[in-house]
């Protein structure tokens, strides 16, 4: 899937599924509702600030601590084309493919990013494109089973 | 194919085959001296040859206790790390908050009915009692759904309790089970030799709608525990040690495997240590199988289960060991925002941390020993004045016991207030919210920003022993 261009949010290492979508808004399920939330405990900006078709890029660890789907629920509800990371919580990472949210696991393409550069990402070339630094770096493919998840949209699809 | 498991007198020569992520197939050779990957089985011939001629024909297949469980569960063939694989599940579990999201993606993927109601197990445990409307509208569906599909294992209100406490006390959960939940502390099951791991909300419905789900294989950390533990010190105190060693990161898709002298841990010191695997990023944490666990499985059920045998689980297979020395921890507390950010009791009691809150309960930290813990340090003192001390005991049947060894009345009469079960305060849920700028110390297992409440309000992770002397002192230490 090659994916159009869109504005880079930068966070760092560890940001947690709390941090995400805070437990006290669980109570209901909607994620249209819920996704005025996404990330308001360390950033309560981006939710409003956030335009359909733009990455989140963060460090080490994206999604580390609860189960909950709707962490990456609330990130596509955002409209958010994909979440680039050094690395990702496993929870997080099966969640994200289970509902079909993209998500690239490139190191250097996370270090480099700063806030607001123009990226896209194509999954099926495995690679993110800088368009700001005139960067492109590659990402090693997923394995069969998983590409297969993510080629149908989700676990359930 | 080199696939035969051998006896464990001829284990000089150790192969397995397996896939790598690329979908390839590989030959892992392991002798006592080297090991060697082939892609080809002539070359794994030709390497085994080369390692000890003659071997006849004598191969061992190698896994940790996590992958053990899993191969026995996807057919018996043996598994190896970063391998996918669509196991058989035993138990899928769901609560309040993450059931509703698996039942709407159940039925929207047209699913009529679960694959076994028997293998179901649903929890009505973060926001009740219903906290609000909205919180009740949660709870209806799942009782609707369980009243729909036949799920007996299902968890109301008068008989629920905070489902990492309730499972193992109902039975549910035995050696060498595969379990999933929706709740990333399912990792606590781990303690009774059972592969339990946390998962999605989809993940739970497929797994409901077909009895099985997909898993990467893990590598495994192993952690051998020497020694006994000092007074005071506790399961809690281990982890927060382990977790402060590696870090939140530390055992990320990895399995926490804890041999050693596993038998100075209590049966409920072990849950609390594989609670907080989720907490170094582990996919689960594993005990072996020894008397404590069977005395304790066999007090709460007639079910036959399995036992894996781990006398052929040889130290080579694990990605790195870890040697935590019972005898040299002390109570620890983890600062906020992150259960890495340890540092002894004696240590942080210098720096004369006000608190305005303690809680004391949680999946982590609500069972009997821990109500006993802090009963103990509290008993005939007085909660320090501005202090709020929540105690959570995890189920009825631990609040019931509390009561009447009368440990819940010495709680009272020294001002703590007491509640139902309920995981409440620990996610920022209810009973126990905290303000702008308060500090609490917590029994819970995460100190992330606003988690318990306002995102300026601030955490300190403990033990009962802990919380219960700063909930006296109105300090930490």
């Amino acid at each position: 899937m090659n994916m159009k261009n869109g504005k880079a949010y930068t966070f760092g290492d560890n940001i947690d599924t709390d941090a995400i979508i805070a437990a006290r808004y669980l109570n209901v399920s909607d994620f249209d509702k819920l996704k005025a939330h996404c990330m308001e405990d360390i950033d309560d900006g981006f939710a409003a600030a956030v335009k359909c078709g733009d990455y989140i890029v963060a460090g080490e660890n994206f999604g580390c601590g609860s189960s909950r789907e709707h962490a990456p629920a609330v990130i596509k509800a955002c409209g958010v084309s994909a979440v680039i990371a050094k690395s990702f919580a496993r929870i997080f990472y099966r969640n994200a493919i289970n509902i079909g949210l993209p998500i690239v696991e490139c190191a250097d393409a996370a270090n480099d990013a700063r806030n607001g550069d123009v990226i896209s990402v194509d999954t099926e070339r495995g690679t993110v494109n800088n368009e700001t630094l005139g960067k492109t770096y590659s990402f090693p493919p997923y394995p069969a089973e998983i590409a297969q998840i993510i080629k149908r949209g989700g676990l359930l699809k | 194919m080199v696939r035969r498991k051998c006896s464990p007198k001829n284990r000089t020569i150790a192969t397995y085959l397996s896939k790598n992520t690329t979908d390839r197939l590989f030959y892992l050779i392991k002798t006592p001296v080297s090991f060697v990957f082939c892609h080809s089985e002539p070359s794994a011939k030709k390497a085994l040859n080369a390692a000890q001629p003659p071997h006849n024909s004598k191969f061992l297949i190698i896994m940790t206790l996590s992958q053990k469980i899993l191969s026995a569960h996807c057919g018996g063939s043996a598994v190896a790390p970063s391998q996918m694989i669509m196991a058989d599940v035993d138990l899928s579990l769901g609560n309040d908050v993450t059931s509703p999201v698996a039942i709407k993606a159940f039925s929207e993927s047209g699913g009529k009915a679960v694959h076994d109601p028997e293998k179901v197990a649903i929890v009505l445990d973060h926001f009740a009692p219903n906290k609000d409307i909205e919180s009740a509208r949660q709870c209806a569906a799942c009782r609707a759904f369980a009243a729909e599909q036949g799920i007996k294992n299902f968890f109301d209100v008068g008989q629920m309790g905070i489902e990492h406490a309730l499972l193992p006390e109902k039975g549910l959960a035995l050696p060498e089970m595969l379990i999933v939940g929706a709740d990333s502390h399912t990792c606590t099951y781990g303690a009774l030799g059972c592969f339990s791991t946390g998962v999605g909300s989809t993940d739970l419905a497929y797994s409901l709608k077909t009895g099985k789900l997909w898993f990467r294989v893990p590598q495994a950390i192993k952690v051998t525990l020497k020694g006994n533990l000092p007074p005071n010190v506790s399961g809690k105190d281990v982890i927060l040690n382990l977790i402060g060693k590696i870090g939140v990161s530390g055992a990320r898709y990895a399995s926490l495997e804890f041999f050693g002298n596993v038998s100075a841990l209590s049966m409920d010191d072990r849950f609390t240590v594989c609670n907080m695997a989720i907490e170094a990023g582990a996919k689960n944490g594993i005990f072996p199988v020894d008397d404590v666990t069977l005395e304790y499985v066999k007090s709460r059920t007639n079910k036959k289960f399995e036992k894996t045998d781990t006398s052929d689980i040889r130290a080579d297979e694990y990605e790195r060991e870890i040697i935590i020395d019972l005898s040299k921890l002390k109570p620890t507390i983890a600062r906020p925002h992150l259960p890495e950010n340890t540092v002894t009791l004696d240590e942080i009691a210098k720096e004369k941390i006000k608190i305005d809150q303690a809680v004391i309960g949680s999946c982590t930290n609500g069972r009997l020993s821990d109500i006993k813990a802090a009963y103990e340090v509290i008993k005939g003192k007085k909660i320090a004045r501005g202090v709020r001390c929540i105690v959570i005991p995890a189920t009825q049947e631990v609040y019931l016991q509390a009561l009447r060894l009368g440990y819940i009345e010495a709680l009272i009469e020294a001002g703590a207030a007491v509640s139902t079960p309920t995981c409440g305060p620990c996610l920022g849920g209810h009973m126990g919210i905290l303000s702008d700028g308060e500090v609490a110390i917590a029994t819970t297992n995460r100190n992330f920003i606003g988690r318990m409440g306002s995102k300026t309000s601030k955490i300190y992770l403990a033990s009962p022993y802990s919380a219960a002397r700063a909930a006296i002192s109105g300090y930490i230490g």
